[in-house]
């Protein structure tokens, strides 16, 4: 780990002053990914801009009647607010699934949107990696790669994003609310936020160095049947090889956003019409164009089955 | 104390103390979190430094040159130890590749580097500014592609590569029924909770290491031999350890490097291996190929059972015995065992709980499994058909015991095996559902064990053995073996473990450990309680009970044989050839039921059940544990771990606990164990064999036959994860 320094804000306006007086540094809030990336110098920020205790941390209604989240609320109290559990449930069952205990009381909303991939080659330091050291190469292709993208990726990186509350929030259209630098706000809609790879892997988002993140919305809440089905191999605090996060409704239409197959939660709004015909059109349009690696061709399959035994639950 | 002829009547069979399912005496220490654990030993040397660990970047190759002008100049840092300036270093006689690598590389996150410093983190911040340029040389990583140039190795461990009986060729092209399957099985990681972690200090020429290790006089002996010194010169301490499952057998780059950085610095010096360095850095259980050919008569009885294994290890290194327990398990007139090892640069393979049986039983169990399949035979029945009660290689030696069928039936009876439908027959909503079996196998193993008692003027009876618990509940057993043979209830024994200052044990490993130095420390108390009697001059039939010898009229209190001084014993037991002339082994049988996501393929494991046959259990709520733990092992084996080998770059990838995965508690909902009443007079007057590696023989097997049972998929190369069953899953509906 390199040498930093500290400092800990009081607002967000003090968080984006803070930057512009150190640019290089980055926020950090339930640290549970930064620290960790750090400790194996993935990141080597000189200053860090403590953003945990800013008063981000409350979760209120919208005047157009859905929730405003403060991009300090934890995962644990995002997931058991009770109206996130009656009007939001894939959210609730998306972050249950996630993690753990001790992290979710730690992780925050704006961090969790914000976690990089787990691809195993951008840890390892030695490795060549686009996203960890632009232009070194990407390890992971003709690599160990059974976790890896199948859809969205590029010849320079095939990771996933890694986010299960990210797939939720994509479902339920979620907007990111943000303030730069130079106190300007904007709300970037969930489905414009992440960055393809293309050449340059290592820009993940939209957000402009030092813009931070002050909330996510969730317009007013669309009803139906939420499932949330993470697939994996152990049954507990592993990453998903898969999800399938869907939102059906009587009549058999409905949302899917699925995570673990591509560099963001990965949603085809023109593909959803065919629900009502079963998984495979869905699946199908979901993931036209895919692209997979002898290791990681199960998923078209196993997206495909997940989502077929979801829409079957969700007939109850 | 020589044991040549099988134990009669002693003060063990008693039982009332030894055989009780006692807590554990320390683990008031673990759960209050003072049992001072290797890292954590700030107390035992003032002054302590940081030592990090630089592991080389390439597989394979040479430095071609190191800078550490940066390093050096780091803040807080006071030496920097490399194979350049620590002086010449031999190999130990456990260790494959060295322990501190360079200019010559011969595995990925082979340690090149010490960097000592004030604190940790200025020794994590320089090890990075340690600049190396490597010449990357060609290694082969790839076990498939290797195999061609396999060849017989040389015995390891005192097991020969193959053997042969009868005409294995011509009965098994002659056999009505055959199996010939290929099998595979992944690299391993002990995964252990406690990380490798050594501190190091010298006073003179003399080095006292404060670490973490099963194998404590081996350890101490080959770390004599790396650094040139007399082994009288060094002293281990390893009161506890946090898990180890072989990967702690013997001396890793921490104790090396925390004695080099120690001298360096002139100070004592702490080093752990970081979790991302160990996976490659330390050793593993080698990954295998395997072929059985099993051999039967139509009713069911085998004629001809073939085995052959094929592993890697770096030059030098030795194979994984896959085969070992395929000369003994079963009946059959003609047989041929094999094994090949290739040359692999990937990290040290070495031994991880039951080496051999594990992987070797993962594969002939599932075999046993299609043979009953094609027979139309139930499983359980084709086993107890060919079960033998002596060695098949060697029909003259029996078992000295051998209860394999009553653990098949005894479970079949518990599991409710009855029930058991046809492979994909059984449906709970989309759940797939299905029971699998397999034997568990493993050698009993002793070895010669010495401890030391000493008997107080309180009555206190204190053992000192360099024997190690390696979270197994060895100061438990140990403790009620003193307290049953002096007398004493068991809070007036006090159990000290894992120096090496003390008598030589067996320590921990291949199960040996519980028979073995509890059989040290009775041969020492026999030799107490002679010198108590004749320190009391009472007859030497007196009767040694409730903290008094008694003998005839005369009852006195067993301190009393101190008043005027401390007694001392020590003895150490040794074998005859009990173990030639029989076959020691101990048996058991595994039951698993699974659930299979009809839509994708997720295997979840439901209930495990375990009977087992082990000899005297001397603590059955400690051998429970073993064996709980070793289930959940083997059900990590069977679902889920992997070392992935990057075959281009020569190393296992998923080098961490993210990736690595072992299972959770929501892996593994409902375990139960049965263990058989027995007592094996061949072993030791302790009458024990081990358990802790019996647990995982057969567990994975198990679960792949529950697997099959439910879907109708066999999955022959492990682990048994959701993309190699999903295109062969009931179309969805
Ligand atoms: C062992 C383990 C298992 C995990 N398993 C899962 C899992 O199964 N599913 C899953 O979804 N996640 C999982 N996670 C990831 C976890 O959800 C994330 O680590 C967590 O959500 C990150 O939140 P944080 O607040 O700790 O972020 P931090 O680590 O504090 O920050 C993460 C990033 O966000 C930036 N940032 C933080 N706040 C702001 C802000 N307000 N504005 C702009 N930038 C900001 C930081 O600069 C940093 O780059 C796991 C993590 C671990 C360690
Ligand atoms: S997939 Fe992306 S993150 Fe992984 S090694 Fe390639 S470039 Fe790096």
């Amino acid at each position: 780990m390199k040498s930093f320094t500290y400092e800990r804000v009081d607002s967000a306006a003090a968080a984006t002053a803070a930057f512009a007086r150190t640019p290089g540094a980055r926020f950090i809030a339930g640290g549970t990914n930064l620290l960790d990336l750090m400790k194996l110098e993935i990141e080597t920020p000189q200053h860090l801009i403590d953003v945990s205790r800013l008063a981000l941390d409350k979760i209120e209604a919208t005047a157009d009647g859905g929730l405003r989240i403060g991009a300090m609320v934890r995962n644990t109290d995002l997931a058991s607010d009770a109206r996130v559990r009656r009007d939001y449930g894939l959210l609730t069952r998306a972050l249950v699934a996630s993690a753990s205990g001790q992290l979710r009381n730690k992780a925050t909303t704006a961090g969790n949107l914000l976690q990089r991939t787990r691809c195993p080659y951008f840890y390892d330091t030695n490795q060549p990696c686009n996203k960890r050291q632009p232009g070194s190469g990407c390890a992971a292709i003709g690599g160990f790669n059974r976790l890896h993208a199948v859809v969205g990726a590029s010849d320079a990186c095939i990771a996933t994003h890694p986010s299960d509350m990210a797939v939720a929030m994509r479902a339920l259209d979620a907007a990111i609310e943000t303030v730069d630098a130079a106190g300007k706000a904007r709300a970037i809609p969930i489905a414009d936020f992440y960055r393809a790879p293309a050449k340059t892997p290592h820009l993940e988002t939209v957000l402009a160095p030092g813009e931070l993140i002050t909330a996510v919305t969730l317009p007013k809440p669309v009803g139906g049947t939420h499932i949330y089905h993470k697939v994996r191999d152990r049954a507990s605090y592993a990453f998903a090889l898969i999800s399938v996060g869907a939102i059906v409704q009587r009549d058999g239409s409905g949302r899917v956003a699925l995570g673990g197959v591509g560099y963001k939660p990965w949603r085809v709004e023109a593909a959803e019409a065919a629900l009502p015909r079963g998984a495979k059109p869905v699946a199908d349009g979901l993931l036209a164009g895919a692209r997979t690696t002898h290791e990681n061709a199960y998923k078209l399959p196993l997206v495909e089955r997940t989502l077929a035994g979801v829409l079957t639950q969700a007939k109850g | 104390m020589k044991f040549d002829t099988p134990a009669t009547t002693n003060p063990i069979d008693q039982m009332k103390i030894v055989g009780k399912p006692t807590n554990r005496i320390e683990g008031p220490l673990k759960t209050t979190g003072t049992a001072p654990y290797a890292y954590e030993r700030h107390d035992v040397a003032a002054n302590q430094a940081y030592g990090y660990v630089v592991g080389s970047a390439i597989a394979k190759g040479r430095i071609a040159s190191m800078n550490l002008d940066e390093a050096r100049a780091a803040p807080g840092v006071i030496a920097i130890v490399t194979a350049d300036n620590a002086g010449k270093l031999a190999k130990g006689d456990f260790n494959t590749a060295k322990l501190l690598g360079g200019p010559d590389i011969e595995h990925y996150h082979q340690a090149i580097a010490l960097v000592v410093a004030d604190s940790f983190e200025q020794a994590r911040a320089a090890a990075s500014l340690v600049r190396v340029e490597y010449a990357r040389g060609k290694g082969a990583y790839d076990l498939a592609a290797a195999i061609d140039t396999a060849i017989k190795p040389k015995a390891s461990f005192g097991t020969e590569p193959d053997s042969a009986v009868g005409n294995f060729a011509a009965a098994f092209a002659a056999a009505p029924v055959q199996i010939d399957a290929r099998y595979t099985t992944p690299d391993h990681s002990h995964a252990m909770m406690e990380p490798h972690a050594s501190i190091a200090a010298w006073e003179g020429d003399k080095l006292t290491v404060w670490t973490s290790n099963q194998m404590i006089a081996w350890s101490v002996g080959d770390m004599a031999k790396t650094l040139g010194i007399p082994k009288e010169n060094i002293r281990f301490d390893s009161p506890y350890i946090g898990g180890g499952f072989g990967g702690k057998l013997f001396n890793r780059a921490d104790v090396l490097l925390a004695a080099l950085g120690a001298k360096a610095a002139k100070r004592p010096v702490k080093v752990a291996l970081p979790r991302p360095l160990m996976i490659n850095n330390t050793t593993h259980r080698p990954a295998t190929i395997q072929r059985v050919r099993l051999g039967a008569t139509a009713d069911g009885k085998l004629t001809a059972i073939g085995h052959e294994s094929w592993s890697g290890d770096l030059p030098g290194g030795g194979p994984e015995t896959a085969v070992a327990q395929t000369r003994l398990l079963y009946a059959g007139e003609n047989r041929m065992t094999a094994m090949r090892l290739a040359v692999l640069d990937l990290p040290e393979g070495n031994a991880m709980r039951a080496p051999g049986e594990a992987p070797g039983l993962m594969a002939l169990e599932i075999a046993v499994d299609e043979l009953a399949e094609k027979l139309g035979i139930d499983p359980i029945a084709l086993r107890v058909l060919n079960d033998t009660q002596v060695d098949p290689e060697k029909p003259s030696r029996p078992f000295s015991q051998r209860q394999l069928n009553k653990c098949l039936e005894t479970g079949a009876d518990k599991f409710g095996w009855s029930k058991r439908a046809k492979p994909g027959a059984t449906r709970d909503g989309r759940w797939l559902v299905g029971m699998g079996v397999a034997a568990a196998f493993r050698n009993n193993l002793n070895g010669p064990s010495a401890a030391r008692v000493r008997l107080a003027k309180s009555g206190v009876v204190t053992v000192e053995t360099d024997m190690t618990d390696i979270g197994t509940g060895t100061y438990t057993i140990i403790a009620q073996t003193a307290a049953e043979m002096m007398g004493v209830p068991l809070d007036k024994v006090a159990v000290k473990l894992g120096d090496s200052a003390f008598p030589v044990s067996a320590g921990s490993g291949g199960q040996w450990g519980a028979n073995s130095s509890t059989a040290g420390v009775y041969a020492a108390c026999v030799k107490l309680r002679e010198a108590v009697v004749q320190k009391l001059g009472l007859a030497s039939d007196a009767v040694f009970a409730g903290g008094k010898v008694k003998a005839g009229r005369r009852s006195v209190a067993l301190g009393d044989a101190a008043a005027d001084g401390e007694l001392v014993a020590e003895d150490k037991m040794e074998y005859g050839d009990l173990a030639e002339k029989f076959q020691q082994s101990t048996f058991g049988a595994h039951f698993v039921e699974v659930g299979v996501d009809a839509m994708t393929g997720e295997i979840r494991v439901r209930r495990m059940l375990a009977v087992c046959a082990a000899g005297r259990i001397l603590n059955p709520k400690a051998a429970r544990s073993q064996v709980i733990g070793a289930m959940t092992m083997g059900a990590g084996a069977a679902l889920m771990e992997e070392l992935a080998v990057d075959k281009r770059f020569g190393f296992f990838v998923n080098h961490d606990l993210a990736g690595y995965e072992v299972p959770v508690h929501a892996d593994i909902p409902h375990q139960e164990v049965i263990f058989l009443d027995e007592a094996d007079p061949t072993t030791s007057p302790m009458k024990a064999k081990g358990v802790g590696e019996l647990g995982i023989c057969g567990v994975a097997a198990a679960v792949a036959n529950a697997v099959y049972n439910a879907t109708g998929v066999r999955v022959r190369n492990y682990p048994i994860t959701l993309d190699k069953l999903l295109g062969k899953l009931p179309d969805m509906v």
